[in-house]
């Protein structure tokens, strides 16, 4: 299981990358193993208000449906496309092509208020 | 048996047909002349044409595929799989229902209607209520029912409640029944021991609370215990309870849940009350409330004067109809044939015999799959993969091999809360033998865990079609014969 050391992280498992003023968001690879195949995403348009720990997006699995919360506050400025053909991105590669969005920050401290990686590796093998 | 049955349309042969209908004894005449022209077909349709043996031997192998309680034990987790008993089917096909028009007169339906005005009234009884609508088509359907009269009264109170509270045991239809009402779902989490969190409750409930959906005992077979609380916390905020009734079958006449605090329940007749179930014909789910909500029930309601039974219209406050007529009354009668034959004692046998059931099934399968929760469970058990997820085996590979033993598999991946969960509710209507066997084939399964996985994770191997891929069929279903 990859928890890379240069991200984020949320109790909920998803992860975020700071580039400037934009954090991209998606969800760990614990989150997509627990989930199994990914068979559907519900993209959230781009434009959208997206409040941190306010569920966004949905991700449907051969298992189940579950929300994905937002991780930080603010404005979806892109969305992974490639995802409503090829959910299973997210499978093969969480923490690469498999994101799914890019939030512009509206308070660009509020990640660093996230988990580091070794709290979330702390979570992560509670969890299994 | 063959894997790949033809269609229908493939065995067709032009000319063929499956009954000689002989010479009309009435003129014929143009089609043109009776059917307005847009109206008509531009080709013929593309009817299938079969002999008499090719259409019977082709319907009598599809229905060899099929799987329901008349083939096996169908130890499905919060649906009440249980055994329908078939004197109710004799029952619902009197003529005195089936020839029934349910436009005609009150007055020459009495019966019928004495039927409708009993049935609300038992379930009221069973339920606590002061008032039942029997409409509901299912469920789900009585949810929707449920909450649009819980809106109903607070706006008739001027007031404007938006949010319902959810706990995360909860089924996936609560949360989507608040969304299709136009109410946004506050999730609220379970503690450890699998019960609602009083704080979270606490923090999660006020001014703004249309209600709180529960379902008791919950989805993990567990009576929630504070339930006294729970509804004091939900009115002291000025909320209304919802009782899911999809796990009414661990409670009936040993606790009510107008006595627990709720104010509005669905029943599911077509689980708890022995009426077929999924495939097998449509669902019921009859909808109680308390007295402050009665206005609001959907119209006609079943009426009687002391004399005459009728239909009542004339309720300003009703929120409507919510289905044709007076809901799936065939399912109504088979439901109430049950409550008749079982009677207040037997119906409390039905729900002692379902929580033993469960609590056997439990002790002895504990030792083999893990259990997250201690202690006893009520009409359905939860355990889990975890003890075969070091051999690779999931929940679902589980669930495929116990279909080389002929067992419909147990609810799998649900409760969303318990990791790799099998849900299994044996029912009451199961003999010790049936369960014996089951549990004999989920231990040999455990021990092959060990010995070859390989074996369950390729399985089933005894079933028309083998494995199947899921996956492939979520991502790109093929739902039509002719692409």
């Amino acid at each position: 299981m990859k928890i890379p050391k240069e991200l984020r992280y949320t109790k909920d498992h998803e992860w975020v990358r700071v580039e400037g003023t934009v954090a991209v968001v998606g969800i760990t690879d614990f989150a997509q193993l627990q989930l199994g195949d990914i068979v559907f995403v519900e993209l959230p348009g781009e434009g959208a208000m997206v409040k941190a720990g306010e569920s966004f997006t949905v991700i449907e699995s051969v298992k189940a449906a579950s929300d994905i919360y937002a991780p930080v506050s603010g404005k979806i400025v892109k969305v992974n496309a490639a995802l409503a053909d090829a959910p299973d991105l997210i499978n093969q590669d969480p923490y690469g092509d498999g994101w799914l969005v890019a939030v512009e920050l509206a308070d660009g401290s509020e990640p660093d208020g996230l988990l580091d990686n070794d709290a979330y590796t702390r979570l992560a093998e509670e969890g299994q | 048996m063959k894997e790949n049955q033809p269609t229908i349309f493939e065995i067709s042969k032009p000319g063929r047909f499956a009954l000689d209908l002989g010479k009309g004894d009435v003129p014929a005449c143009d089609l043109e002349t009776l059917v307005p022209a847009h109206l008509l077909r531009a080709k013929p349709a593309e009817l299938p044409e079969v002999s008499q043996p090719d259409l019977m031997r082709h319907y009598t192998a599809l229905s060899t595929r099929n799987f329901g309680v008349d083939s096996g034990f169908y130890p499905l987790g919060s649906c009440t799989m249980k055994y329908n008993p078939k004197v109710n089917e004799d029952v619902c096909r009197y003529p005195g229902f089936t020839d029934l028009h349910p436009l005609q007169d009150p007055e020459s339906a009495q019966g019928a209607l004495e039927l409708l005005y009993n049935m609300a009234q038992h379930l009221a009884e069973l339920a606590g209520m002061d008032a039942v609508t029997l409409q509901p088509a299912a469920g789900a359907h009585g949810e929707l029912t449920g909450l649009k009269i819980i809106k109903a009264y607070h706006r008739s109170r001027g007031e404007t409640r938006t949010k319902v509270i959810v706990p995360d045991s909860a089924h996936g239809t609560n949360p989507a029944t608040a969304t299709v009402c136009g109410l946004e779902t506050v999730g609220v989490k379970s503690a450890g021991d699998g019960l609602v969190c009083l704080e979270a409750l606490k923090a999660a409930a006020g001014p703004d609370t249309a209600a709180l959906m529960l379902t008791n005992p919950n989805t993990l077979g567990l009576f929630e215990k504070n339930i006294r609380e729970i509804a004091e916390i939900i009115h002291d905020a000025g909320g209304l309870l919802y009782y899911d009734g999809a796990n009414m079958n661990a409670i009936m006449g040993l606790a009510r849940p107008g006595d627990m605090g709720f104010d509005v329940v669905h029943l599911n007749l077509h689980k708890t009350f022995a009426t077929p179930h999924g495939g097998g014909g449509p669902g019921s789910g009859p909808v109680g409330v308390k007295k402050p909500l009665i206005p609001f029930l959907p119209v006609p309601v079943p009426s009687f004067d002391g004399q005459k039974y009728g239909l009542d219209y004339d309720r300003p406050s009703s929120i409507g109809r919510i289905h044709s007529f007076y809901g799936n009354f065939g399912v109504i009668v088979r439901a109430y044939a049950y409550i008749r034959a079982m009677g207040p004692e037997g119906l409390r046998q039905v729900s002692e015999d379902a929580v033993l059931n469960a609590n056997y099934c439990l002790s002895r399968l504990r030792e083999d799959y893990h259990a997250p929760f201690a202690g006893n469970c009520l009409h359905e058990c939860v355990l889990t993969a975890r003890n075969q997820k070091p051999f690779g085996v999931k929940a679902l590979d589980i669930a495929k091999r116990l279909l080389d033993y002929g067992y419909h598999p147990p609810t799998i991946y649900f409760p969303l809360i318990v990791e790799e969960a099998l849900m299994i509710e044996p029912t009451e209507t199961e003999s010790k033998e049936t369960l014996d066997g089951f549990i004999r084939a989920m231990r040999e399964i455990a021990a092959e865990a060990g010995t070859d996985a390989a074996r369950i994770l390729s399985a089933p191997h005894s079933t028309v079609a083998g494995r199947l891929d899921e996956t492939a069929a979520a991502r790109k279903p093929v739902v039509r014969w002719k692409p």
